[in-house]
C-alpha cells in the first residue's frame, strides 16, 4: 500500500520544462496551421489558470499577437482586474477592459437571479450578497444539495436550501455572466483574426465545471489535459506573479467570495487531482485515502460524484446532433 | 374525490420517476433500484424529486433526512413518507388516575 500512496502523490510531478515546450509548439501549429488565425485572445480572470493560458500563448506565438481581455462586472472581485492587468503588463501582451455589467442589467441577470434568491430569502434585497454552495464531503450530509447563502448588509448570514425551481433559475441568470464574456472574446477574434484561447483545466474539463457556450466554448484549450496541481507546477516554471499563484481559485461569479471547492468540487482541488487520477488508474479508494488523510468513505463519495460529473458533462461537451439518415426524395 | 396528501401511493412516485429522469422510456424500473446505482437522479433531480414530495404531500423534508436511506429507491421513500406521515404520537396521559395511585384503600 505504501508503494501505492508514494506512486499516487508522484503520479501528478510533471518536467516543467519540457511541458512548457510541447504545449508552446502544439499552440503555434493548432493556431497557425489547423485553425489559420493571426494570433489569440485570452481573457485574463486574474486567476491562475488564464494566467498560465495566457503566457503559454505570449511564449508561443509573441506577445504582440495576443490579446489579453479584462471584463469585470458588478459582483467581481476588485483583484480580479487588478490582477488580470499585472500579468499582461508582465508579459507585455496588449489588453481591452470590457465593463459587461451594462449589457448584464440589459438581459436582466442580475434582477432574474435575484428574484430566484427572493423567492427563498424574501428579505434579500438592495445592500446584501449571495452565492451558492454545496455541502463539503467532509460534512455528514450524503447527497449534494445546493444552498443559499446570503449577508445582509450588517453582515448577518442566512442559508436556505434551495429547491429546484430557484436552483435552476439562479444557475441559469448567473450564466449570462460567461456567455457574455465568451461572446466579446470573439468580437475581438473576429476583429483580429484571431482563435479564442480557452483556459479550463483538466479537472474543469473532465468534470463539467463550465458553462455551455460560456467559458466551455473555446477554439483551442492548451491546458485542458493538466491537473490543477499541474497548472500550479506549470504557473511556478512560467514565473506567474506569486500574488495569483497563492491566491484561492474563486468562481469570482457571486458578490460573496465563492470557493470553487464549496460550488463544484466539494473537496480541496489538490485532494480532488489525486481523487481523479486515482478514478481513472484503478488505483483504490483506500490508497487515495492514505495518501489524503480522508475517509475512505468520504473517497468512496468523491468517486461517486467524479461519475455522476462525468455523465452529467456529456451535454455539456456535445456538439449540436442533427439526423445522420439520408433525406428521402419526392420521387 | 380530491386525495388526501397523506396517502403515500408508490405508483405516484414511480409515474413521478418516470415522467421527470427517464422521459417515459424505461418500464422495468422495481421498486427497490438504486437511483444512485442507476444513474437515475442527478443533483438537480434530487431537488426536482425533494420540491415533488414536499409539495405533494404538504411536508417540509429536514437537511439530516436526506439520505439514501430515505431517497434512494421508491421503495424507500414510499418507507420514509409513511413514517413522516404518521400522526404524532404524542405520550397520553392517563385520563383517570389508577386505584393505587388515588390513596384510596
Amino acid at each position: 500500500m505504501m508503494k501505492t500512496v508514494a506512486m499516487l502523490l508522484d503520479s501528478l510531478k510533471i518536467d516543467t520544462d519540457a511541458t512548457a515546450t510541447w504545449i508552446e509548439h502544439w499552440i503555434r501549429e493548432t493556431v497557425y496551421t489547423r485553425l489559420k488565425r493571426k494570433g489569440a485572445v485570452v481573457g485574463l480572470s486574474g486567476g491562475i489558470d488564464s494566467s498560465v493560458v495566457a503566457t503559454l500563448c505570449a511564449r508561443a506565438l509573441g506577445p504582440q499577437r495576443v490579446l489579453g481581455l479584462l471584463m469585470p462586472e458588478m459582483d467581481s472581485c476588485a483583484d480580479s482586474l487588478r490582477l488580470g492587468r499585472l500579468v499582461a503588463d508582465t508579459l507585455g501582451i496588449g489588453t481591452a477592459v470590457e465593463d459587461i455589467t451594462p449589457v448584464l442589467q440589459s438581459l436582466n441577470c442580475y434582477a432574474l437571479r435575484d428574484a430566484a434568491i427572493r423567492s427563498m430569502v424574501p428579505e434579500y434585497g438592495e445592500g446584501y450578497k449571495s452565492k451558492i454552495a454545496l455541502p463539503s464531503v467532509f460534512d455528514p450530509a450524503e447527497y449534494a444539495i445546493f444552498s443559499v447563502i446570503v449577508q445582509s448588509p450588517s453582515g448577518e448570514q442566512i442559508r436556505e436550501r434551495l429547491n429546484a425551481a430557484a436552483y435552476l433559475g439562479i444557475v441559469a441568470a448567473t450564466n449570462f455572466k460567461q456567455r457574455t464574456r465568451k461572446m466579446l472574446e470573439y468580437y475581438h477574434a473576429d476583429r483580429l483574426q484571431y482563435a479564442v484561447a480557452g483556459t479550463p483545466n483538466r479537472l474543469e474539463f473532465e468534470l463539467g465545471f463550465f458553462v455551455k457556450n460560456g467559458d466551455g466554448a473555446a477554439d483551442l484549450k492548451p491546458i485542458a489535459h493538466l491537473y490543477k496541481t499541474q497548472v500550479y507546477q506549470l504557473a511556478e516554471y512560467l514565473g506567474v506573479p506569486d500574488e495569483i499563484c497563492k491566491r484561492t481559485p474563486t468562481t469570482d461569479t457571486y458578490s460573496l467570495q465563492q470557493s470553487q471547492e464549496e460550488f463544484y468540487f466539494s473537496v480541496p482541488l489538490e485532494h480532488m487531482d489525486l481523487c481523479l487520477y486515482a478514478r481513472d488508474h484503478q488505483i483504490p479508494a483506500a490508497a487515495v485515502a492514505d495518501a489524503t488523510g480522508m475517509a475512505p468513505d468520504q473517497v468512496a463519495r468523491v468517486f461517486a460524484g467524479i461519475d455522476a460529473k462525468r455523465k452529467a458533462a456529456c451535454y455539456l461537451r456535445s456538439e449540436p446532433l442533427y439526423p445522420a439518415a439520408e433525406v428521402s426524395s419526392a420521387e | 374525490m380530491e386525495e388526501k396528501p397523506n396517502t403515500v401511493k408508490p405508483e405516484k412516485i414511480r409515474q413521478f420517476i418516470t415522467d421527470n429522469f427517464l422521459f417515459g422510456q424505461r418500464t422495468q424500473l422495481s421498486d427497490s433500484d438504486s437511483f444512485l446505482e442507476n444513474g437515475i437522479i442527478d443533483s438537480t433531480g434530487m431537488l426536482e424529486l425533494i420540491s415533488f414530495l414536499e409539495e405533494k404531500h404538504g411536508i417540509s423534508i429536514r437537511t439530516e433526512e436526506l439520505i439514501p436511506d430515505n431517497l434512494d429507491s421508491i421503495e424507500r421513500i414510499t418507507r420514509f413518507l409513511e413514517r413522516k406521515l404518521q400522526p404524532c404520537q404524542v405520550a397520553l396521559e392517563p385520563t383517570t388516575a389508577p386505584e393505587w395511585a388515588t390513596g384510596r384503600d
